[in-house]
Formats: structure tokens, C-alpha cells, sequence
């Protein structure tokens, strides 16, 4: 039966309720599990042991934004099309440091929310937690954790029994 | 509420809120078929001027730039002014969502959202004006760095170049802010909605969020990040339009101090346009429970700040022009007060320099008609300042044989009319169809509140 499911849900009534369950699911050993909740909470992500990457690689895009920037800017100035202007010299860098900035930003920006989307996997029109009884209200006033029939520990009665002892309003199955 | 209550005491969220309840009432307001009487008007009457500004702008195309009041000597007119208006305006949008999300300002989480949209209506409108200012806005992407036939690069030494690439930037990260806000709010519309297709289109929006704790660590992660970046950003975009005049040599314009001026007086009008829309809006749809006289009273403050900011440019203004001993300079500034456009200028003391000093006062703080009031003044005031900025300055420039004097024809006008219209009617749609507060950030809010009151 556990490989027909794609896992227990329970549902709770409030944030600090999810947060006991995770605790106290994780200390039991379980690891294929998610709290699913409708705003952030902080604690949740801590007990979970899960680090978000997205800021290496918002630096990686500054830095390609501001490479980026002032090589098109020395590009046009100094090797397609020299042109003297008041003067200055060809690669008169102060006068492009306000693009590189900006380019940085640019790049770096698009990079912090598409690289958030990507890393979390999104778009995904379709997920099994959807078909969860009553899930709909993860984005109103409900909270629920999930644990996965794939996790080790994971036995669909030892594991109901576990989550009905975190008094959750319900527990029910996930069909995949 | 007593004029001596301490504004610590008056809440940022009402009484009685709870996770449903927010939900409940932002999406209420989207999620129904009726539409109310005041919305259809309001959107028709603005939807009327935004028909203005669309037939102002076929005839322009049509005719030219000649049918507005530029001549020779007075080559940067209400295109201009509007531009840096529009701009400014947009630029407290940002102030709120990253600044204050930087300072962890929780009392912002319910006006962000539609000073955000207010940001993306208004930069909008501000990247019309120079492309239609251009005279051929058909050629307008040779602005852009590309590869061309021409061989020709655009020059990249420019401060007019900076600013294609400060707004075109700006407007990008602030759609994309936005947008990145929306999604767990699309989601709980998607959730909310029993109409087929309306959970189909809010789903298709939302991208399939669904609240995953490690979702939000990444999310918030990002959005932290975001904040980071916006911030600098809006002081930078601000700058650089400054430096479209500061950079060049005409008597008013060239002056160190005119990015930190433009940049207060950016997050001054942006604030007062934050207000304006905030006092109507929370009493047509009952929104008082969310922005409470607590939001009002704060943005008064930050009025307050930055106008004082403002009105001491102005001051420091008349004094390096008297302490350069530049002749040229000076006769600005005398031009300025006592020449052809003097009430203008004295009218834009009054609005940004004189009225928000009643600002100082808590009972002018908690009257909302008279913030009202005092916000409007400074809407107008700030237009009147870039007019004063861009006109004065030109009109009597070095040679007095290039002197002439400048008006806004029908068409500078009734273009200028029909963008507020524009902004309008964007801002109508906008609180119909998306959530104007920001439902996770406000459930977060009633989270952080009932731990605060155990703690007590």
C-alpha cells in the first residue's frame, strides 16, 4: 500500500502547531517530509535543514551583468568604433561606470527571482500534494505537513499513528 | 482616537484580524461579480482620459512635435517635466517594498503592494515622454546598444544614455518585484476561486506555488536579495535623471547637489502620491482595518523628511547662486522670482516648502481631509518644481538674443492630462483583478502580533 501513496497529510490549525509536528517528526527520524504553510515561516526551513542557494548564484549574475556592461561598453567605444569625443580617451571608464552599475542590477535582479523560481522548481502546474484533502486552504488559514511514502522510516500505519499523536485536525492520505 | 495617544499605541493592523479574515477580505474584493457603481465610474471617467491621451498622441504622430510649445531656445518642455514627474512619483513605490523591507518596517506590508503597482503605472507614463520627446519614437531603439548597419554605437558617455539604461532597469526589477510578490497571493486566488476559469487563469500565474517551506527559505531568501538590489537602484535612477542636467552647463542645472535634491524630492512626491491614493481607497472598499491612521501618520512623516530635504535644496539653491559670484547663476535665481514664471515658483515654496510644515503637528498628522489636502499640494507642487527646474533655466539662458518665453500648448496639456488617465484607470483595473494587499506578508503580520502579545 505505501507505494500507491505519495504519503500522509496532516492538517493544523496554526503555525506553531506545524512547527511542533516538524520538530517532533524530524527528532522521530522521518526525512522526505514538507510543511506546507500559508506565509513563511522561518522555523520550519531551520528544522528541516534546508539552506537556500539562490544567493551564489545572484552573485554570479552581478558579476556577469557588471562584466557584461563594460565589455560592451569597451567593445563600442574602443574596438568596433573608435570615435573621439570631447576629447576623452576611447576606454573613458568613469563615464561607464553608471552602466556597468546598472547592468549589475539588472542582471542580478532577474537572476534573484528567476533563479528562485528555477531552484524551486517552478512552473509545476501539477503536484501529488494537490490531490490532499482540503489543501486548498494551505494559501488561507491552514498549515500541513507531509510525509512521504518514499522516506525510509515511512509505514502507513506506524506513521498515521505517529502524526494522529501531533493532535492535527486530519490525517489523511495523498494519492500521487 | 485622543490627539494625545501615544502612535505607538494606534495598531498597524485592526483589531479581530485573523489568517481567514485577511484572505477573506482582500480576495472578497476580486473574487465576486459585482463590480460597485463607484469602480464602473471611476474607470470610465479615467478610461475617457486615457481616450485623451491616445488621441493626443495620434495627432502627435501625426503632425509632429510642433504642436507642442517648444521652440529653439525652450527645447526640453512638459516632455521632460512630465518625465521626471512620472518618474519621481514611481519611486516610493520601491522606498516601501525595499527600503522598509530592508529596516524590517512591518507597518509597510499593507500599502506595498499598491505603491509597487503605483511605481510600475507611473514609470510607465515616465517612459513615454522621452521616447515621444525623440520626435521619431518609431526610431526609438536606437537607443539600445546593437549591433547595427549603421556601425554607429550609441554614446555611451551620455547622461541622456544613462538614463535609458537607469529606467529601462528600474522598470524591469520593479515588474519583476511585483510579480514575485503576486505569486503566493495567486495562489491562494487560484484556491479561492470556484469560477473554472478564473482558478485557471490566477493558477497559471501562480506557477503551481503551494507554500513549501523550503519554497518560502529560497523565496524569502531571494526576496531579501531583491530588496538589496532595488535600493540602490532607486537612489541610482533618480541620479541620473539629476544628471541629465547637472551634467550639462546651463545656469540652475549645473550643480553637485542636484542628484541627493532629485532623489529626496522623488521619494517626497512619490509619498504624497502614496497618500493620495491610499485615503480614497481604503474608504471606498473599507480597507481602514489594513492601512490605519498609523500608515497614514508614518508616511507623513517620511513627507515631512524629505520635504524638508527638498525645501533646503531650494534655500541652498539661491544661496550658491549668490555665493558662485557667477553673474549668470544669479540672474537665475532673480529670474526665477521675480521673471515671467515668478508665481510658479512662489507657488511651489508654498506647496513643498510651507504647507507640509503643518505636517509637524500630530492633529494635522490624524486629519485625514487636511493630509489629503497637503498631498495633493505637493503633487502639484513637484510638478511645478521640474517645470521651474527645466523651463526657467532655459528660457533665459546666457545670450539674451535667445531669450523666449514658453507655454504648454492644448496638446502638451491635454497629453499630460491623459496620462494621469492612463494612470487611473491602470490603478482601477489593478484593485479589481489583483489582490491590492498583500495577503502572506499581512497573515505574517497577525502571526508576529499574537507572539508579541504573549510575550507581554
Amino acid at each position: 500500500m505505501s507505494e500507491s501513496v505519495y504519503g500522509l497529510i496532516a492538517k493544523f490549525d496554526s503555525p506553531e502547531a506545524v512547527v511542533e509536528a516538524t520538530r517532533s517528526a524530524r527528532e522521530a527520524g522521518y526525512r522526505r517530509m514538507e510543511a506546507y504553510t500559508p506565509f513563511p515561516i522561518e522555523e520550519l526551513a531551520e528544522i528541516l535543514e534546508f539552506k537556500p542557494k539562490i544567493q551564489y548564484l545572484v552573485f554570479l549574475g552581478g558579476l556577469i551583468g557588471a562584466i557584461g556592461g563594460f565589455g560592451l561598453q569597451y567593445y563600442a567605444s574602443v574596438i568596433s568604433y573608435p570615435l573621439i569625443i570631447g576629447g576623452r580617451p576611447f576606454n573613458s571608464w568613469p563615464a561607464f561606470i553608471i552602466i556597468v552599475f546598472e547592468m549589475t542590477i539588472l542582471v542580478a535582479g532577474i537572476v534573484a527571482v528567476f533563479g528562485m523560481l528555477g531552484l524551486s522548481g517552478f512552473p509545476m502546474p501539477y503536484h501529488s500534494v494537490f490531490n490532499a484533502k482540503d489543501f486548498r486552504l494551505v494559501s488561507r488559514d491552514k498549515f500541513f505537513l507531509v510525509i512521504e511514502s518514499r522516506d525510509p522510516r515511512f509505514d502507513a500505519q506506524r506513521t498515521r499513528a505517529f502524526l494522529e499523536s501531533l493532535n492535527p485536525e486530519e490525517v489523511t492520505e495523498v494519492q500521487p | 482616537m485622543s490627539a494625545t495617544t501615544d502612535p505607538a499605541e494606534v495598531p498597524v493592523l485592526g483589531p479581530g484580524q485573523t489568517y481567514a479574515t485577511v484572505t477573506d477580505r482582500v480576495t472578497g474584493v476580486i473574487l465576486t461579480k459585482k463590480t460597485p457603481k463607484g469602480w464602473l465610474l471611476g474607470f470610465g471617467i479615467a478610461f475617457l482620459f486615457m481616450m485623451l491621451m491616445l488621441f493626443s498622441l495620434t495627432v502627435l504622430f501625426a503632425k509632429g512635435t510642433g504642436i507642442w510649445g517648444l521652440n529653439n531656445t525652450v527645447a526640453w518642455g512638459f516632455a521632460i517635466v512630465n518625465f521626471v514627474w512620472w518618474v519621481g512619483i514611481g519611486h516610493a513605490g520601491t522606498l516601501i517594498s525595499a527600503i522598509l523591507l530592508l529596516f524590517r518596517q512591518e507597518w509597510r506590508n499593507s500599502i506595498n503592494r499598491f505603491a509597487e503597482a503605483m511605481t510600475i503605472f507611473a514609470v510607465a507614463n515616465a517612459g513615454l515622454f522621452p521616447i515621444i520627446h525623440t520626435g521619431r519614437p518609431w526610431l526609438a531603439y536606437w537607443l539600445l546598444p546593437y549591433p547595427s548597419l549603421l556601425q554607429l554605437w550609441p554614446q555611451f558617455r551620455s547622461p541622456l544614455l544613462w538614463d535609458v539604461f537607469a529606467i529601462s532597469t528600474y522598470v524591469t526589477i520593479s515588474l519583476l518585484f511585483w510579480y514575485m510578490g503576486l505569486i503566493p497571493d495567486f495562489a491562494t486566488l487560484h484556491d479561492m476561486a470556484y469560477n473554472k476559469a478564473v482558478r485557471r487563469i490566477y493558477g497559471v500565474f501562480a506557477l503551481g506555488w503551494r507554500g513549501a517551506s523550503r519554497h518560502w527559505a529560497q523565496y524569502n531568501r531571494a526576496a531579501l536579495l531583491l530588496a538589496a538590489l532595488a535600493t540602490p537602484l532607486v537612489v541610482s535612477v533618480h541620479s541620473v535623471v539629476s544628471f541629465d542636467f547637472a551634467v550639462s552647463s546651463v545656469p540652475g542645472w549645473h550643480t553637485t547637489f542636484l542628484p541627493p535634491y532629485f532623489v529626496s524630492g522623488a521619494i517626497f512626491s512619490g509619498f504624497a502620491m502614496v497618500m493620495t491614493l491610499a485615503i480614497p481607497i481604503r474608504k471606498f472598499y473599507h480597507m481602514e482595518d489594513f492601512i490605519t491612521d498609523r500608515h497614514l501618520e508614518n508616511m507623513a512623516k517620511v513627507m515631512l523628511a524629505t520635504g524638508l530635504i527638498v525645501f533646503y535644496a531650494y534655500i541652498m539653491e539661491v544661496f550658491f547662486a549668490w555665493y558662485s559670484g557667477n553673474q549668470y547663476e544669479k540672474f537665475m535665481i532673480y529670474n526665477r522670482m521675480t521673471g515671467p514664471y515668478a508665481p510658479y515658483y512662489w507657488a511651489l515654496i508654498f506647496f513643498n516648502g510651507i504647507m507640509p510644515q503643518l505636517l509637524w503637528f500630530k492633529k494635522v498628522r490624524r486629519n485625514i481631509p487636511l493630509l489629503f489636502v497637503i498631498s495633493l499640494g505637493v503633487n502639484v507642487g513637484m510638478w511645478l518644481e521640474r517645470f521651474i527646474i527645466v523651463v526657467t533655466s532655459l528660457h533665459r539662458e546666457y545670450l539674451p538674443s535667445t531669450w523666449a518665453y514658453y507655454a504648454g500648448t492644448f496638446w502638451d496639456w491635454s497629453l499630460y492630462i491623459g496620462t494621469i488617465g492612463f494612470f487611473v484607470a491602470l490603478l482601477f483595473l489593478f484593485l479589481r483583478v489583483l489582490p491590492m494587499i498583500n495577503m502572506f506578508e499581512m497573515k505574517e503580520l497577525v502571526h508576529h502580533l499574537s507572539h508579541r502579545g504573549k510575550e507581554h
